[in-house]
C-alpha cells in the first residue's frame, strides 16, 4: 500500500548555489587567489577589454583566465594569443549562465599554483549570471555606450550585484545620446557601492584606472 | 534557457532533500514563483516535464506552481502597492523610494513523496 506525506522545504532554489559558491570563495581566498567575475552584454567588449587590461597587469601578477561560452573556443584562444597568459575554455552547453560548481570545474583545468589573480568571462547575458553565484571575489561588469544609458533600469539585478561597472565605447559617445551622468544616477539607485569607471578598451583610455581597481582589490581581498 | 538551469538547481535540491528522508518516489513539487523573479512558470513546467524524465526518484513528479505577486513598499509614504502595475514609482505619492516586498522568490515549497507500506 502506498501512503502519501508532505515534506515541507521553503528554501530557495539557488541554496545549494549559494553554498557551493561559499565554499569555492573560502578555498580560494585560502589558495591567495582573486576570482573576478566579468559579465556584461554580448558584444560590450569584455574579451577586448581583457586582453587589454591583461597586458597591462602580466607584469605585475600572475593572471589566469577561464571563457565561459555556450560554445567554440574562439574567445580562449584570442585571450592567449593576444596575451600569453593561461587560458581554458568552458562550454556551458546551451545554459545561460556559470554556476559555482562550473566555475570550480573550468578552474581545475587552470594551474593555479602562484596565480594571484583568475578572471571569469562569464556568458555574455545580464540576466541569468546576476542570479548564479560563482564564488567570485568581486564582480564587475561592462555597460557599453552603444546599449543606452537605462540598461541599469532595465537589468535590476546585474547592477545590484556588481563592485564595478566599466562602461565601455566611450570613444563612440558623440555618435549616441548616452547620457553619462544619467547613467551613473541609475547605478548608484541600484547599488550606491558600486565603483563605475568610464573605459574605451580599443583606445586604452580607462585601462589603467580599471587595473589600478583590480590591484588595490587583490590587496584587500589577501588583507596585505 | 534560464529557467532550464534554475530546474536543474530545483531537482539537485530536491534529490538532496529525498535522500536524507530516505524517499524513493515523489508524486509532486510545489515551488512558488515571484512575479518578478525573472523566471517564467509555462517554460519552467516545460523545462521540468523534459528534465525530471532522465530522473529516478523524480521520474513521475508532477510540477506544480504557486505565483508570488509582486508588492513594493513606500517608504516615503509606507503604503504598499502592484509592482507590476506601477514599477519603482509609487502611485499614492509619486516618491521614488521604494522596494520590492515580495515577488522575487523561487522558493521550493514542499514535496509529496509516496512511501510503499508493506
Amino acid at each position: 500500500m502506498d501512503e502519501v506525506r508532505i515534506i515541507e522545504i521553503k528554501k530557495s532554489v539557488f541554496e545549494d548555489n549559494d553554498r557551493d559558491a561559499d565554499l569555492l570563495r573560502d578555498e580560494l581566498k585560502k589558495k591567495g587567489v582573486f576570482l573576478l567575475n566579468l559579465m556584461s552584454s554580448p558584444g560590450s567588449g569584455k574579451t577586448t577589454t581583457l586582453i587589454r587590461t591583461i597586458n597591462a597587469l602580466k607584469d605585475k601578477i600572475n593572471i589566469a583566465v577561464l571563457e565561459a561560452d555556450i560554445d567554440s573556443d574562439v574567445d580562449a584562444k584570442k585571450i592567449y594569443a593576444a596575451t600569453g597568459v593561461q587560458s581554458v575554455q568552458l562550454h556551458t552547453g546551451g545554459m545561460c549562465h556559470l554556476d559555482a560548481e562550473m566555475t570550480r570545474q573550468g578552474l581545475d583545468g587552470l594551474d593555479l599554483e602562484s596565480v594571484d589573480l583568475a578572471i571569469l568571462e562569464n556568458v555574455g547575458n545580464l540576466v541569468c549570471p546576476a542570479e548564479f553565484d560563482t564564488g567570485a571575489t568581486d564582480n564587475c561588469m561592462i555597460l557599453s555606450v552603444p546599449e543606452g544609458h537605462d540598461k541599469p533600469l532595465k537589468y535590476p539585478l546585474m547592477f545590484s550585484i556588481c563592485d564595478l561597472v566599466l562602461i565601455n565605447k566611450i570613444d563612440v559617445a558623440p555618435y549616441f545620446d548616452f547620457d553619462f551622468d544619467k547613467c551613473e544616477e541609475y547605478i548608484k539607485m541600484r547599488n550606491p557601492a558600486a565603483r563605475v569607471i568610464r573605459i574605451c578598451a580599443k583606445t586604452g583610455e580607462g585601462i589603467d584606472e580599471f587595473s589600478k581597481w583590480i590591484l588595490s582589490r587583490i590587496k584587500i581581498a589577501k588583507g596585505v | 534557457m534560464h529557467e532550464l538551469g534554475v530546474v536543474f538547481h530545483c531537482i539537485k535540491q530536491v534529490n538532496e532533500i529525498a535522500a536524507e528522508n530516505n524517499v524513493k518516489k515523489i508524486n509532486s513539487v510545489t515551488v512558488e514563483i515571484g512575479e518578478v523573479s525573472t523566471v517564467i512558470p509555462y517554460y519552467f513546467e516545460d523545462c521540468w516535464n523534459w528534465a525530471v524524465k532522465k530522473e529516478t526518484v523524480l521520474k513521475d513528479a508532477k510540477i506544480i506552481i504557486e505565483k508570488i505577486p509582486a508588492v513594493t513598499h513606500c517608504e516615503n509614504c509606507g503604503k504598499d502597492y502592484s509592482t507590476v502595475e506601477y514599477g519603482k514609482t509609487c502611485p499614492h505619492c509619486g516618491s521614488g523610494h521604494t522596494f520590492l516586498l515580495t515577488g522575487n522568490e523561487i522558493n521550493i515549497k514542499q514535496i509529496e513523496a509516496v512511501d510503499t507500506v508493506e
